[in-house]
């Protein structure tokens, strides 16, 4: 089982690899497209990449309420197995 | 209308000062192609770039944009620096941009498809299509430059960079657009196109001698080299790059169109459809035959096509056409199909503004059908004048499909 720094570490490296941003920037309390510039296709790369990174299935109408980084990393540690 | 940016990344180099360094020095940018999906090909030899993308463009840029796309931004960007441009407030509304590629995104489509096939449909990138559309290159460099006067693409195969161009040309002269960003570029080297291509029996098999595969105009041509890389012109009106004090390359003055209606992959054999395209050139820039000091022609290496272009030259020029210097410069680039005709477009505002026609290289054993001028070894000094009036080089690109593209650069 992962913890949150573990998972909030694997997310950075994923939105650094497809957005270009700064892994310390990827922080809990940031919001993907406020803070982030993170769009909507993106959102979308960030996903398939983490399922694939954590063994997760984030299905397309969860997509929508991840709105911070801290929301995709509980949303991970609630469903991974 | 004039010409006042320029940019290219080539086999022969990242820009245009370093493409057209090589062109004069006679250098080919063919070699073999090393990959393991090659051994098994018919056809194991291409001209790739000289700088990969990834020297010049950030990774998250490049992962977003098909390759084909990040040749037409790398030039894009090149030419509008070039154009004096960086920094300075262009009114959207009269900018545009006019890109196009032979096949598009194809290397995106099938490296997709080999995600699909492998991973499954939920691997498959959300960007896929915005990079697989043939209209990409052109949308993404209307969005670098904010080109709200419109963005367009041209598909005419290998015709495509020069009627890019020509397109663009006609923008202005309508009076839609004060500055356009025009020309072509390709990323076509892959084992798919290189089987289909290498199948018709258009591509050279000299799979041993890489740099001399590509001979336009000689007896042993055996078909073209596959290349890739993007050709960039900023275009402007005489008024608009006077008002901003552009340094102007010299004048876009006329574009000739037509189409053979004969095959669709061979050229029409007396030259027809290529003769109509000249003869509208000329009539579109009021130019007299004996105005034209240098051709750069299609000449693909192909068997019927180099000679084809030369009686079509020959019937409408007449006694002009012997006065003609004529490179073929794909003996060194090889063909970039769509990429061609913007990368060649390039080659010509430097042969009229430096007076200087590139060499031919590989021409050993000169074809006994070509009775024309072939500027072969050395490069040629042209003049800037002519009894008949200002020098003009013309670019002729011609595309399966039967497209015929000519175009006139006239001296300013």
């Amino acid at each position: 089982m992962a913890t949150q720094e573990e998972v909030l570490a694997g997310l950075a490296e994923i939105v650094n690899e497809v957005a270009g941003i700064e892994e310390s920037d990827v922080q809990l309390d940031k919001s993907f497209t406020g803070d982030l510039d993170v769009d909507s296709l993106t959102m979308v790369e960030v996903v398939v990449a983490a399922e694939e990174k954590f063994d997760v299935k984030i299905p397309d109408d969860e997509v929508k309420n991840l709105n911070t980084v801290g929301d995709a990393v509980n949303y991970i540690l609630a469903h991974s197995s | 209308m004039v010409v006042t940016g320029l940019g290219a990344t080539t086999p022969l180099g990242g820009d245009v000062a370093s493409s057209w360094a090589a062109l004069l020095a006679g250098r080919s940018g063919v070699r073999p192609l090393t990959e393991e999906w090659a051994e098994q090909l018919p056809v194991r030899i291409a001209a790739r770039v000289a700088v990969e993308p990834s020297e010049v463009m950030k990774p998250v840029e490049r992962r977003r944009l098909d390759r084909s796309a990040q040749f037409a931004l790398i030039a894009a960007r090149e030419a509008w620096r070039d154009a004096g441009l960086e920094g300075v407030e262009v009114d959207p509304e009269r900018l545009g941009a006019v890109v196009g590629s032979g096949i598009g995104g194809v290397i995106t489509l099938l490296d997709a498809y080999d995600v699909l096939k492998e991973k499954g449909a939920r691997q498959v990138s959300p960007r896929t299509v915005p990079m697989l559309m043939p209209n990409s290159p052109a949308a993404y460099v209307g969005l670098e430059f904010g080109a709200q006067a419109g963005v367009h693409t041209p598909v005419s195969a290998c015709a495509t960079g020069s009627e890019a161009v020509g397109y663009a040309l006609e923008m202005i002269r309508n009076g839609r657009a004060d500055i356009v960003v025009a020309g072509g570029t390709e990323a076509p080297i892959h084992p798919l196109p290189i089987a289909g291509f290498a199948n018709m029996m258009a591509m050279s098999k000299n799979n041993d001698e890489p740099q001399r595969a590509s001979r336009p105009y000689d007896k042993a041509r055996d078909g073209f080299v596959l290349g890739e890389g993007a050709g960039i012109l900023v275009l402007e009106s005489a008024e608009h790059a006077a008002a901003r004090g552009a340094r102007v390359y010299v004048e876009l003055a006329a574009v000739g169109m037509s189409a053979d209606s004969h095959d669709i992959a061979q050229p029409e054999p007396t030259g027809r459809g290529i003769s109509a395209a000249l003869r509208h050139t000329l009539a579109d820039g009021g130019i007299e035959p004996a105005q034209i000091v240098h051709l750069n022609a299609h000449a693909t290496s192909t068997p019927l096509g180099d000679v084809a272009e030369l009686a079509a030259l020959r019937a409408v020029l007449g006694e002009a056409a012997a006065g003609v210097a004529i490179s073929a410069t794909k003996s060194m680039t090889g063909h970039l199909l769509g990429g061609a005709g913007g990368v060649e477009t390039v080659f010509s505002v430097k042969a009229l503004s430096e007076l200087l026609a590139p060499p031919t290289i590989n021409v050993d054993d000169l074809d006994n059908d070509v009775d024309l001028d072939i500027v072969r070894v050395q490069p040629r000094p042209l003049p800037a004048e002519t009894p008949a009036g200002p020098a003009v080089v013309l670019n002729n690109s011609f595309g399966f499909g039967g497209h015929n593209v000519v175009l006139a650069l006239r001296r300013v």
